[in-house]
Formats: C-alpha cells, structure tokens, sequence
C-alpha cells in the first residue's frame, strides 16, 4: 500500500526530522549522564554497600507491590473489562487518580491512611507491621502511583479476549473459575504481563511519594535527591548513572522475554 | 429427549415467539432458515447462553430451563474461531474432560481425534490448521465431551465445497453413533443431506417442523417455497446401471435418468420447474428423460405459467404464457415432458442410517 509518506518525499523528510528532535531530547540527558560519568566513579559508587542496598530495596520493594497488588488488581481490570455497570466511567477515573495527581500529594496522602495515628496504621501496629521509615510503606508509596498501569493493561487486555470463547469453556463443562484461569487469564496474560513491567518500572522510580512515607531506608531515587541536595551534582551522577542502567537492562530483559514468549505463542 | 415449550426470547429489538419442538434421542435436527431469523439465538438460548423471557426447555424430562451453562452437558460448535487459540489442537479435546474430571483423558483425545480424522494433527495450534481441519478439531472437542445434544451453529458455511461434503459425511456418520445433533443452517441443500427432521424458522418463530420430505413437498412457508425447484420434489432410491455414466432415479415406478456422483441408496431429487420441456407430442429430443403425461392444474405464477404434468407423480413446469397458447395446453389434455439426466439435482436422504 502507499502511505501518506511514500507519496510525499518533503512531509516524510519533516517528519524523520521532527521525530529525530524528539528522540534527542529523551537521549541526550541519558547520554550526558553516561559522558559526565568516569568509569572509575562509576565502579566506586558500584561497589558501595550503601548504594547496592538502595538500588536493591527498590528493586524488591517495588516487584513486592506489584506481585502484591496485582492479586487485586486482576480481579478489578477484568470487572471493569466484563461488565457494564452505573458509574462505570468514574471507576475508570479513579483508577487514573494515582498518574495525574503530584507524587507528594499521593504520598501525603498514603501517609494519612497508614501513619500510627490512623485506624488501618494502628492496627498494623498492634502486629508489630510498621509502614513509616519502613519497606512495608515503600511498597505501599510505590503501588499507590504504580497501579493505574496494571489495572489499564490488565483491563485492555481482558477486553480483547472474546466472551465467546468463555462462554464456550463452560458449555464444555468448565465452572467460570475454570474458564477464567484457564481461558481468560492465560489470553490476557501479555497485556497482563506489559502491566506488570510497567508497574514494576514506574514503582522503583517513584521518589515523590516514597520520601514522604520513608525518607529511610533510602530507595534509590530518594538516595540520588539527598546525595544531590547534600554534597552536589558530582556526587549524584554516579549513583543515578548505576540505577538508571540497572533499570534500563531489566527492562530490556523483560521486553525480550515477552517478545520471545509472543513469539512462541503465535509459532 | 429436548423439549422447548413455548420459548420466548429478547434480544434488543429482535424476539423469537413461543418456540416449541422436541428432539427425540440420536436425531438429526436441522434448524433452517434465512439470516436474520433467530436460528442461532434459539441455538444460544438451548445452549444457556441467553435466558428466555418465557417458556421452559425440558432435558430427559429434566427442567434445564434456569440451568447453568456448565451443568447442561450441551455442547455448541460455531462456524469458526470457536477453539481455544492458546492451546494445542490435543489440548483443545482434553479440555472437556479434563473439566469434569474424567479418566483417561488421553485415549479419549485419541479416540475422538480418530473418528474425525485427525489423530495426526493433535500436536498442532489451531490457527495453522485449514477451514476443514479446524471444524473437526471443533467436532472431536464436542465429542469428547460426551454431551447429550451438540449444537452446530452453521458448521459448514465458512469452508469450501470439498471439505463441506466430507464433514457432511462426517457428521452423518457421528450422528449415526447415536449421538443427537441439532444444526442450524440457511443452506437447504445442507438440511436435507444431514437432517431426519428439520424446522423452520422464520422472523423469530418456527413455522414448521417435519422430515425432510415433508417440509419440501409441502412447504408451508415462503421461505421454503422459494427454494428453486421446491415444486418438484421427491423420494426414491438411487442405483448404478452398469455401461452407463447415468444413474437411476427410482420413485411410484418411474425411473428417472441422472447424472451424479452421490452414492447408491435412498435420496432425494430435485428438479426446476424450468429445466423441464412441455409440449403436446413425443418430440425427438436429445434428453434422457421423456414422460407421458396428463396436464393436471395450470395456473399463473408470478413469471408465466405453471403447469402440473402427472407423469405418476406431479411434476410442475414453469413455461411463458405465449408458448401455453401455442402448445394449447388444457387440463385433462396429455402432454409430454422431457428434462436432461443433468438436470436432475440428487441429494443424499439425511434419514438414510443404518
């Protein structure tokens, strides 16, 4: 077929151009991270304990909230896949709420609901659960602005699985459990899958509304922000230069993983 | 076996109307109708897919009518995408069983893809398997299920005329296992090859449900009259002649010359009322087929003339008005009707199991 750009030599040539800029613009800061960086600060920074807990407390913190909230999220993604129901666009809304407000607010927020002053903070008390200044209320932060990502793909991908084929599984005999983790979830699972990469990646990232509930122990960002504010930009770069990478090579690893799992699936 | 007791059923705009008729056990029950009929609403609402308004729907006289989906045991098989794309082909045919539990899965799976033919297939995904191939993947599943009745919501509209005879064939012979199938289709040719009993189905409602025979010599609906060569329509038995290409067509002691590949055995014929020649003496002509007979019935039709000829059974020719002037045909008056062996459209009787 011809496309708008093959018939228009001049709008192709812009846009390749425009595009380019745009590109440049997400590089060049990384690059410059990368450039401004000796290899030698690069390996100190590796090597420090204090850094290497950091990268790995949000790296487990945030694969803990998302295998935790996902068990909640995956029934809620294919409610809103299924069925019709009032109010159903306000439900939507609300599970965008979490991308589009500030990240300190939602950590204001989350701190509200799980400090020791209130009921839910009390009675983790009571069992000797802790969330502020510990990992437990990391988790929370990082789920609190993550989610929306799990529950939008899970949700699109529940809703491109046809009905039919459940409805197909229970003639057969299946009870709508059955054809739910047998049918539905395993077609759905690449959506489901995307969601959890992101959900992942965006929850290790996350410093507004970690720093509100746990200044300590440091997450990675919230290591990069007091190393930057404390003792400046030479100190900083290391360590965002390391957990950028380290970020960059899971996702690419996953992407690669769900690419070949695709790729066997439609063999 | 499955009894519908004036079933009633909305779906948006479109109702099916007190639906009544009863399945015996090991029929072959052919809905038949145009699109747009609620053929496969009726399917779906069987099925428990849809919850009917009214009525009640009664299996081994067993009100099924609230029943849920999985505890049916009815089976459904659509014309296409109808199997699980995640899994493998055997997969696909262990999921019934493995659904209710069942014990040796695996010779089931087998023996299932063996009365289908294709036991060789069962590693395979569905989508890399043929329109043919991917239907009797769909069949085997239903089969091994061990349901009571298999719906087949118009299994065969979606693949092309060869594989179509075969899993015609095919689904002839598993209904002959004993198992009850009830098929919707707008394809009366298909009806009449498969069904021992057809219904009809029309704006919501079942017009008329009787065997094959029946319903075409007889219709009672315009749907079924439309049908090309509806008029002549007839039973008998069809052989081979040895030194002759042609056929026998043996029916009230005529015997009728055609050109087929369909095999010995009781069938029906089927001839258009304007592929037969009319004229008032023998004519020496190159047809096969030449009867005497005495004009019973003319009457106008909606392009020309219709004139019933009793040869021994009545044959209806369609001619124009100018040419019944010319022959001067009369009632009571004998006239000659002659029609090619090609002509004659031969149909395998859906009520021919032994």
């Amino acid at each position: 077929m011809n496309s708008l750009l093959k018939n228009s030599r001049t709008l192709e040539l812009v846009f390749t151009f425009v595009g380019g800029l745009m590109l440049l613009f997400i590089v060049a800061p990384l690059a410059g991270m990368y450039f401004g960086t000796s290899l030698h600060a690069l390996s100190d920074s590796a090597s420090t304990k204090e850094v290497q807990d950091s990268i790995w407390l949000s790296l487990w913190t945030s694969m803990a909230g998302t295998v935790l909230f996902s068990f909640l999220a995956i029934p809620l993604a294919y409610i809103l896949a299924r069925k019709q129901f009032p109010l159903k666009n306000l439900v939507n809304s609300i599970v965008d709420i979490p991308i589009i407000i500030p990240h300190s607010a939602a950590g204001i927020a989350v701190l509200g609901v799980v400090s020791r002053t209130s009921a839910l903070g009390q009675a983790a008390d009571s069992i000797g659960l802790r969330f502020v200044g510990h990992p437990a209320g990391i988790i929370v932060a990082m789920a609190f602005v993550s989610i929306p990502f799990m529950i939008n793909a899970a949700r699109d991908g529940f809703a491109a699985v046809p009905e039919r084929f459940e409805r197909i599984a229970m003639t057969l005999g299946a009870s709508p459990a059955r054809a739910f983790f047998t049918i539905s979830l395993p077609l759905a699972w690449r959506s489901i899958l995307s969601g959890f990469i992101l959900m992942w990646g965006r929850g290790m990232s996350e410093f507004g509304a970690v720093i509100i509930i746990a200044y300590n122990p440091q997450t990675a960002p919230v290591m990069i922000y007091e190393r930057f504010t404390s003792y400046g930009l030479a100190y900083s770069l290391p360590i965002a230069a390391l957990f950028v990478a380290v970020c960059l090579s899971l996702f690419l690893v996953l992407r690669t993983v769900k690419k070949q799992a695709h790729d066997v699936e439609t063999r | 076996m499955l009894r519908l007791d004036n079933i009633s059923v909305t779906a948006g705009s479109f109702q099916l109307k007190n639906v009544s008729f009863a399945v015996e056990r090991g029929d072959y029950f052919v809905i038949l109708g145009p699109s747009g009929a609620g053929k496969s609403l009726l399917l779906q609402t069987i099925a428990g897919l849809r919850n009917p308004i009214s009525g009640s729907i009664h299996l081994r006289d067993t009100d099924i009518t609230k029943e849920k989906i999985q505890k049916r045991n009815i089976s459904i098989v659509y014309q296409d995408a109808d199997l699980f794309p995640h899994l493998s082909v055997y997969e696909n045919i262990a999921y019934p069983l493995k659904s209710r539990k069942r014990h040796h899965v695996k010779e089931s799976v087998l023996g299932a893809a063996e009365l289908v033919g294709i036991r060789d297939q069962v590693h395979r995904k569905p989508d890399t398997l043929s329109g043919g191939e991917y239907q009797r993947v769909s069949l085997a599943r239903s089969i091994a299920a061990d349901s009571d009745i298999i719906l087949l919501d118009e299994p065969l509209s979606s693949i092309d005329s060869k594989a179509r005879g075969e899993l015609r064939a095919l689904l002839r012979t598993i209904n002959r296992k004993g198992i009850t199938v009830i098929h919707v289709t707008h394809d009366y040719e298909e009806a009449i090859s498969v069904a021992n009993k057809i219904a009809i189905m029309e704006h919501g409602e079942v017009v008329h449900v009787d065997s094959p025979e029946e319903i075409f010599r007889h219709p009672k609906s315009e749907f079924v009259a439309h049908f090309i060569g509806v008029k002549n329509f007839l039973r008998g038995s069809l052989g081979s002649n040895p030194h002759d290409e042609l056929k026998t067509f043996v029916t009230k002691g005529l015997k009728i010359f055609c050109l087929t590949e369909v095999a010995d055995g009781d069938a029906f014929l089927m001839i258009g009322p304007d592929e037969i020649s009319i004229a008032h003496s023998q004519q020496a002509v190159s047809n096969r087929n030449n009867f005497r007979g005495i004009v019973k019935d003319i009457a106008h039709a909606r392009l020309g003339v219709e004139v019933t000829v009793d040869i021994g059974c009545d044959l209806v020719v369609t001619i124009s008005s100018e040419a019944r002037k010319s022959l001067n045909l009369e009632i009571g008056k004998e006239a000659w009707v002659s029609f090619k062996a090609s002509s004659c459209r031969i149909y395998r009787s859906g009520e021919d199991r032994q």
